[in-house]
């Protein structure tokens, strides 16, 4: 099976004020192409720190990250955001869209960095296929929080990335509308191939991966596959 | 050419520009607004420039009113006579005129003034006219006994046309109130106001006599193609020689250009002064943009887009509302520009017309754009550095552009274009140099002040205080503060004003003051030998005493040395002043120096033993002037007769007491018999014993003239009125934006202040409790603001007294103090109107929001 993410002995360590803070240790796993993978784990256990590094947003302090065939170790960060806008996309739990753009504004952003031409059509059609065709032009203010989602979730759809990172996404959601929104991930994650990476405290929602991460104290304590025979 | 890929890269950030602009567009404009007044006042400066120099250029014969203007302030030689009659014989049009300082009498209320007497012979002015009122008066007074008396003095004297005024013996008929005569401002008229009489009855009025101080003009229209410049500049040599000058179209035109040259770019260094504290209130309120824009930014370098993108989509914006609030400034400045006539019409010569000047336009919005960019490049560089990851967590510190090593280069930019920008305006590089240390100086100080001011309320927090004033005073350091940018502006607005009050006050106390202690405050002078005892009985019949009584005399260098003019100028390698030599000198002889000279150098001899080269005594700068020492040997002509002498010994004079000075003093024993007038010095106890006296005297002795310290007052109190009144109006526009700033600082952080309003109303507080905050609040910086801004008026008054006027520092405390209290009261004023949203808001509004 082919691997689009390989992480190796991966560390992060922070300096503040003289001292250091390390916050993941010695990190190791791989990501196969279009599986589901769920990273778990208490409060400051270093779940979003690894999905930072793992997306290229920061830089691990030892290791290695291969994202699809390219190390992240070298790039600087302008070649690292060139990776994030062919490959990667990102939904967050406080849905992180523009406030100053409307909805299909938001979700055009990604394929107008590429310099796509068709960049409105392939919103629009992103827009219906979550529900919002009739609401692109409103602002994020004037969305209700599940709809937001959906629009985050659009974008990130949008530039038909290789994966798809995504940091609490029904956090903010009430139980209804999180089920909607997951349903949405998972059938675009599958209908367009798109591995997904879940940040999550919900292990509900981590179930219905087919891989778990458990992470502790900046280590990974366990790593399972999950066995889809048994539900 | 761009590539195909950067066009359409560029295309994309300009949408996005654009795009993000939307939702902020009111709030962009606020922060652009703060320079809106700075190019308003640049454009008003510039435009009236261009328009004054096209005026000067039109009107500039009406400035000198005939083609050419020969002149002398002594009685024309044989030669110099011949040399005018030359001229004469050229011109189809000449004029004479004689003008001296001489008393004038209000017949119809024993009004008296010294004035400026002008005695016109001819059809003077070709060019231009003498406006008066009625109109006709200007060509009719000529051929009569009359008088055209300027429009000030028939106001102060509440003289009417018709009404009588005499001048030494005679009484002449006012024909006319005089509104403009060419080349007059109202400057001058204030100094001395004319009265033009008829040059033939100047014999009969008696004070045409030998040693007066009278200046002779010669206009002369000459024929149609002819060169004026040419036929002076020819006669250069002759006129040298003859200590006579010359003044043409083309050489007045340059010299009043030049002056008004200089008048513009003083204004228009004050009005740069405004647009860079606008400046840095649009650096900090970016500064603020860019922290709540912190999210966005890593947003879209989440998404991929490059650190130069997203910086690009944000200097796009920045150049976008700064060439809107350019534009917007400029047009302010074109509607300004139309009252500055109004503010400087009695500082110039000519009619200002009020034309749009595009060029004017132009380079106030290019001035605009540039520097409003430059100064937002300083917030703006941090984008660089913000990182996709705050998008998981989120830093509430932005990156610090001081940090950045780019920074250093904006910075040094910044600089450049200030000095550059000062350079264009001043002369030479240490002027520049003085201007942008001054500025910088200026703005550190405030920059200081301020930051001593957090600390000092971080270091010493009144805890056990009640809560509104912690709120109140807490506020001054909170996250997204303007205490800084807020102290800068208002205080340097406040440290313009304060300046100008303490120095009008201090020249206007030291005038005062300098009339105390039974100093005399009035001067008799012009007095004839043969009138002085009478004049001295005249004074003690009035029951005045006679302070000090000093000849008079006229003298003449004629050579240093043995270098005589004609030698220095035939030698230019002769080690000599030139311009001294052959200059008048009015000198006194006496045996002991008076208590406001002291002895510096050399040896004071105050008498001449019959046969001795008489030894004289130079005031020190004089003498450094015109290159003497000790020793040297100087020749004067006393009226036809050569006195040889030695410099004896050098004086420091104390010029700024009420008395006779002297650059010159011989001793006693060698020109007392010279032609001679006296001054005379008295002390009159109140007004209305001046006015007796002055009546008195010009009833008997016509021809002398009197000048009382409420005359000198009184031009003083006018002078620097006028002069105030335009530094006012400028350093109103520092003001302005000073308040601007605020008025835009408040509006920027208010969404934040309603947040916090509506949590604290959501707890309990009454709107009251949180106006008491807020007020607290502004009042602290309006204080502290002005307080140092006063502080910083008063190092500049005080450089200004010390160094300048060369006066006593004396600062008027109560005004000084009374104009912190405005500027606070102002600012809390300012500050709680644009507040009132805080309180207004429903508290279900905004939490469901989520500002």
């Amino acid at each position: 099976m082919d691997t689009i993410l390989s992480v190796r002995e991966v560390g992060k360590t922070y300096q503040s004020a003289g001292k250091s803070l390390t916050v993941l240790h010695q990190i190791n796993f791989e990501v196969a192409v279009a599986s589901t993978v769920s990273i778990v784990g208490p409060s400051g256990s270093g779940k979003t720190t690894l999905l930072g590094l793992c997306a290229g947003l920061d830089r691990a302090s030892v290791g290695s990250i291969v994202l699809n065939g390219v190390s992240l170790d070298t790039l600087t960060e302008d070649e690292r955001a060139r990776v994030r806008n062919q490959y990667v996309g990102f939904v967050f739990q406080n849905f992180q869209l523009l406030p100053t753009l409307t909805a299909l504004e938001n979700v055009m952003v990604p394929l107008e960095l590429r310099g796509a031409g068709n960049s409105r059509q392939v919103a629009l059609d992103l827009l219906d296929k979550v529900g919002l065709a009739d609401r692109g032009h409103h602002y994020p203010l004037q969305l209700s929080g599940g709809e937001q989602q959906r629009v985050s979730i659009a974008r990130a759809f949008s530039n038909a990335p290789r994966i798809l990172f995504a940091d609490e996404p029904t956090g903010n959601l009430d139980a209804e509308t999180s089920e909607n929104v997951e349903k949405l991930l998972f059938d675009l994650n599958h209908d367009m191939g798109t591995t997904l990476v879940l940040v999550t405290h919900d292990l509900e929602l981590a179930s219905k991966t087919q891989r778990i991460i458990r992470m502790k104290g900046g280590q990974v304590v366990s790593d399972s596959m999950i066995d889809k025979t048994n539900r | 050419m761009m590539p195909d890929r950067e066009k359409t890269a560029f295309r994309w950030i300009a949408r996005m520009a654009w795009r993000d602009s939307r939702r902020n567009r009111s709030r962009l404009f606020l922060f652009i607004s703060s320079i809106i007044i700075g190019i308003a006042a640049l454009v008003a400066i510039f435009s009236f420039g261009d328009n004054l120099a096209k005026d000067i250029d039109k009107q500039a014969a009406g400035l000198i009113g005939a083609d050419l203007v020969l002149h002398s302030n002594r009685e024309l030689s044989v030669e110099g006579q011949a040399i005018v009659d030359s001229v004469q014989r050229l011109s189809t049009g000449y004029s004479a005129e004689q003008s001296f300082a001489s008393m004038v009498l209000f017949v119809h209320n024993g009004g008296t003034r010294l004035v400026e007497v002008r005695a016109l012979g001819g059809e003077f002015p070709y060019y231009g006219q003498l406006e008066t009122v009625p109109e006709a008066a200007g060509a009719t007074f000529r051929r009569q006994r009359q008088a055209l008396v300027d429009k000030t003095l028939m106001l102060q004297f509440d003289a009417e046309v018709g009404d009588s005024v005499k001048i030494g013996e005679v009484t002449f008929e006012i024909a006319g109130r005089l509104e403009r005569a060419p080349g007059q401002s109202g400057l001058s008229t204030t100094v001395a106001p004319a009265v033009f009489i008829p040059l033939e009855y100047l014999p009969a009025t008696g004070l045409n006599q030998k040693g007066s101080r009278i200046n002779y003009s010669y206009y002369f229209q000459l024929a149609k193609g002819s060169d004026a410049d040419a036929l002076a500049s020819g006669l250069d040599s002759l006129l040298e020689v003859q200590r006579m000058g010359y003044d043409t179209i083309a050489s007045r035109k340059r010299e009043t250009g030049r002056s008004f040259a200089d008048l513009n770019k003083f204004l228009s260094l004050v009005g740069f002064v405004a647009l860079l504290l606008g400046c840095i209130g649009v650096s900090s309120a970016i500064h603020i943009y860019i922290k709540e824009k912190l999210n966005s930014i890593a947003i879209l370098r989440c998404l991929g887009a490059s650190s130069r993108q997203a910086f690009l989509i944000f200097l796009v914006q920045v150049l976008g509302v700064g060439l809107a609030g350019s534009v917007i400034g400029a047009l302010l400045g074109t509607f300004i520009q139309q009252l500055l006539p109004l503010v400087l019409r009695d500082f110039v010569p000519v009619t200002i017309s009020s034309d749009i000047s595009w060029w004017a336009i132009a380079q106030g919005i290019g001035l605009g754009v540039c520097i409003s960019a430059l100064f937002a490049l300083l917030p703006l560089i941090g984008i660089r550095n913000i990182a996709p990851l705050n998008t998981l967590r989120l830093s509430l510190d932005a990156p610090s552009p001081v940090r950045d090593r780019w920074s250093w280069l904006i910075y040094g930019l910044i600089g450049l274009f200030v000095f550059g920008y000062a350079y264009l305006q001043l002369d030479g590089v240490g002027q520049t140099l003085a201007f942008t240390v001054g500025v910088a100086l200026s703005f550190l100080v405030l920059y200081a002040a301020a930051s001593l001011l957090v600390w000092l309320v971080k270091r010493f927090f009144p805890s056990s205080w009640s809560y509104l004033w912690r709120q109140g005073l807490s506020n001054l350091f909170r996250p997204n503060n303007q205490t800084v940018i807020l102290i800068v502006a208002i205080g340097l607005g406040t440290a313009f004003i304060a300046t100008l009050f303490s120095v009008q006050g201090m020249l206007i106390t030291r005038v005062s003051l300098s009339s105390s202690e039974n100093q005399p405050n009035m001067v008799l002078f012009d007095i004839q030998s043969s009138q002085k005892a009478e004049v001295a009985q005249l004074v003690a019949a009035q029951g005045l005493p006679v302070l000090d009584e000093v000849p008079i005399v006229t003298v003449q260098l004629e050579a240093i040395n043995g270098i005589t003019a004609d030698a220095a100028r035939r030698d230019s390698t002769l080690d000599v002043s030139r311009r001294a030599l052959g200059g008048e000198l009015r000198s006194t002889y006496r045996s002991e120096l008076t208590d406001s000279e002291k002895i510096t150098a050399g040896k004071w001899l105050g008498e001449t033993i019959g046969g001795d080269t008489a030894r004289v005594s130079l005031e020190e700068g004089y003498a450094r002037r015109i290159r003497v020492e000790i020793g040297d040997e100087l020749l004067f002509n006393v009226q036809g007769v050569r006195i040889p002498t030695i410099v004896g010994s050098f004086r420091e004079v104390d010029w700024n007491r009420v008395q006779t000075n002297f650059r010159l003093i011989f001793p006693e024993g060698v020109i007392n018999d010279a032609p001679q007038f006296h001054v005379l010095m008295t002390r009159v106890p109140d007004e209305a014993t001046s006015a007796r006296m002055q009546q008195a005297m010009v009833q008997q002795f016509p021809n002398v003239s009197i000048i009382d310290l409420g005359l000198i007052l009184s031009v003083l109190d006018a002078i620097l009125d006028k002069i105030g009144f335009v530094i006012r109006f400028m350093g109103g526009f520092s003001i302005l934006t000073g308040f601007v700033v605020l008025i835009a600082s408040v509006m920027i952080s208010k969404y934040q202040r309603i947040r916090e309003g509506v949590l604290l109303r959501t707890m309990g507080a009454t709107r009251k409790q949180i106006l008491v905050i807020t007020a607290l609040e502004y009042f602290f910086l309006g204080l502290i603001a002005s307080f140092t801004g006063v502080l910083l008026g008063m190092g500049g008054s005080w450089a200004l007294a010390v160094f300048s006027f060369e006066i006593p520092f004396t600062p008027d405390i109560p005004v000084l103090l009374l104009l912190m209290l405005v500027v606070a009261s102002l600012t809390v004023l300012i500050g709680l109107v644009n507040s009132r949203g805080v309180t207004s808001r429903p508290p279900l509004e905004i939490l469901r929001k989520e500002i």
